[in-house]
């Protein structure tokens, strides 16, 4: 039997979908018992939250004030300790996971596996490598724990549906104080989560300006969808850099992907490889987004996007 | 000796040494195969650079050690002699000497760690800056790994560092939910993201400046590092394509495709 621990990324309020992913990959693994581990100042609400993931056999909850907002360095010592017994722990392949697993997999003793696309035994995993350029398959040391973090667009999230027990577990390990949180900016939107949305509608260099960006906001306000953004729109300062897609930014798997005056650089098409259809708008028709387009549409996209909004209203 | 532009005020205390990663990889710009066999990516002949996100990592350094706040900047490679070529063109940009560490360039990101464990104890630097990840095998490890085994502070995915004399680091970092800062009391583990900076070009005076500049290699063997269980590769593989799909001649021909998908209502 594989005893795996999965680590709950959540915002001190609602879980993140992450975490079903995460669920997901673990009952990949043969004959798995899933155990999700809630690190908070008050996980509660969370904690019930990650109990009603199907396939999750317990949930460990760790109510600790210094758990209040995710630092690794605090984070990672606990997890270690809480590790033992345990033959895999899984975090998300989110900036939260990438930060904390690799800091707790040295604790252990061993390299992690990053970015898990598919479980190909209880040691086997395939990852992608070079921008997705490759994919390799790579064995984990055999009898030692496994450490991973989960490539998200590549699974399922878990469906809920069940309550699994919640069991308050207090880990007692010596804590430092030499990282200290200070303040979180988040951009306030009511639009669907970046993440996680069916539908997503991304501009790039060609918008030209931070105005401009208002065409895909509104196409993406009739479509319900979220809004993302080339790595040449950020640097250019049109949107702030949580809204990046791709290789450094985020990789998402929406049913529909709309790019607008994206050209299509490796580093941005490794971050829609999952999407279900792709629709690409640019005026280059030698662009290579077409290359990896369902559906391409050659043309100026200060017409066409104001076109498309009217078509759908 | 040579004269510093930028004079520290008297009772404040610059951070003595910035040591920096510099990972040798095929080009950014190069777009590797895996080969027919499957036994690997071919890397034969191509291009090779310092690591983008490392690069990035010495810009930072050098405009700290420019602003009066850093003394030295020493650069280190992990890897055959080959990888001295981005030690030089480090130096190239400004660092002031090198370290090589002559080594199986495939190491794991763990046994990696352990060496630069190894350099830190022994360089005593304020600050290890590091690429967030190596463009090649994309893993996102060493710098939090580095953290980890010498239980310093670290902060990851930097976008803005703010140094307060040698004690302590502010740091934005760029997180999924925005930007999020932290402070570290030094020494402390960096990890750079794209927008720190950009780093400047090299010019030729600067290559030539570089030759005279010290570059010591240490043995892996003379370290005193275990190796750490690696991960094995098994296979290689190319990624699924995705099929050439059509083109619409206009909106009408698109909003029409959508609906056929059942994209649309």
């Amino acid at each position: 039997m594989n005893r795996v621990l999965v680590i709950a990324e959540h915002d001190g309020a609602a879980l993140n979908p992450s975490t079903a992913k995460c669920v997901a990959c673990a009952a990949a693994l043969p004959d798995p018992e899933i155990h999700v581990a809630v690190f908070a100042d008050n996980g509660e609400a969370v904690a019930a939250e990650a109990a009603r993931l199907q396939g999750v056999a317990r949930v460990l909850e760790v109510d600790h004030p210094a758990n209040a907002h995710p630092l690794a360095a605090v984070l990672a010592p606990q997890i270690a300790a809480l590790a033992d017994g345990y033959t895999h722990v899984l975090g998300p392949s989110t900036t939260f996971g990438k930060d904390v697993m690799p800091r707790v997999a040295a604790l252990l003793g061993v390299n992690q596996v990053s970015d898990v696309m598919s479980v190909e035994g209880s040691h086997r995993f395939k990852r992608p490598i070079y921008a997705g350029n490759a994919i390799v398959t790579v064995e984990a040391p055999a009898g030692s724990v496994v450490v991973a973090t989960v490539r998200t667009a590549s699974w399922q999230a878990a469906e809920t549906g069940q309550d699994a027990p919640v069991e308050s577990k207090p880990v007692e390990v010596p804590l430092p104080e030499h990282t200290r949180f200070v303040e979180v900016s988040a951009a306030k939107t009511d639009r669907p989560d970046l993440q996680t949305a069916r539908i997503v509608v991304s501009g790039g260099r060609a918008l030209g300006s931070a105005e401009n960006f208002d065409l895909i906001y509104r196409l993406a306000d009739k479509l319900g969808a979220a809004v993302g953004a080339s790595r040449a729109a950020v640097d250019a300062g049109y949107v702030p850099n949580d809204m990046q897609v791709g290789q450094t930014g985020k990789i998402i798997a929406p049913d529909l992907y709309i790019a607008v005056g994206i050209s299509g650089a490796i580093q941005h098409l490794t971050g829609i490889k999952d999407a279900g259809t792709i629709v690409a708008i640019n005026k280059d028709a030698e662009a290579p987004i077409f290359e990896v387009a369902d559906i391409g549409l050659v043309g100026d996209l200060f017409t066409v996007v104001p076109e498309l909004e009217k078509a759908l209203s | 000796m040579r004269i510093r532009a930028f004079r520290v005020p008297e009772g404040e205390h610059r951070v003595e040494r910035i040591l920096v990663g510099l990972k040798r990889v095929v080009d950014a710009n190069v777009r590797v195969r895996v080969r027919a066999d499957g036994s690997g990516v071919e890397t034969d002949g191509l291009k090779m650079s310092i690591n983008p996100f490392d690069e990035i990592a010495l810009e930072e350094a050098l405009r700290i050690r420019e602003r009066g706040e850093a003394q030295e900047v020493v650069v280190v490679s992990i890897g055959g002699s080959e990888c001295q070529q981005q030690l030089r063109t480090g130096l190239a940009m400004g660092a002031d000497r090198a370290i090589h560490v002559d080594a199986d360039p495939e190491l794991d990101q763990l046994t990696i760690a352990r060496i630069l464990l190894a350099l830190a104890e022994k360089e005593n630097p304020g600050i290890v800056l590091l690429g967030k990840q190596a463009i090649d095998n994309d893993n996102n490890q060493t710098g939090q790994m580095l953290a980890a085994l010498w239980g310093r502070p670290q902060a990851t995915f930097a976008s803005k560092i703010v140094l307060d004399g040698d004690t302590k680091a502010t740091v934005t970092r760029e997180v999924d939910a925005g930007l999020e800062t932290v402070e570290v009391d030094l020494p402390a583990v960096i990890t750079t993201d794209l927008r720190l900076n950009e780093p400047r070009y090299v010019k030729l005076p600067d290559i030539m400046k570089a030759k005279k500049k010290p570059l010591l290699t240490v043995a892996f063997a003379d370290l005193g590092v275990e190796r750490a269980p690696a991960l094995e590769p098994v296979a290689f593989e190319p990624p699924p394509q995705r099929q050439k799909g059509v083109l619409v001649e206009d909106v009408a021909g698109l909003v029409e495709a959508l609906k056929a998908r059942g994209l649309l209502r």
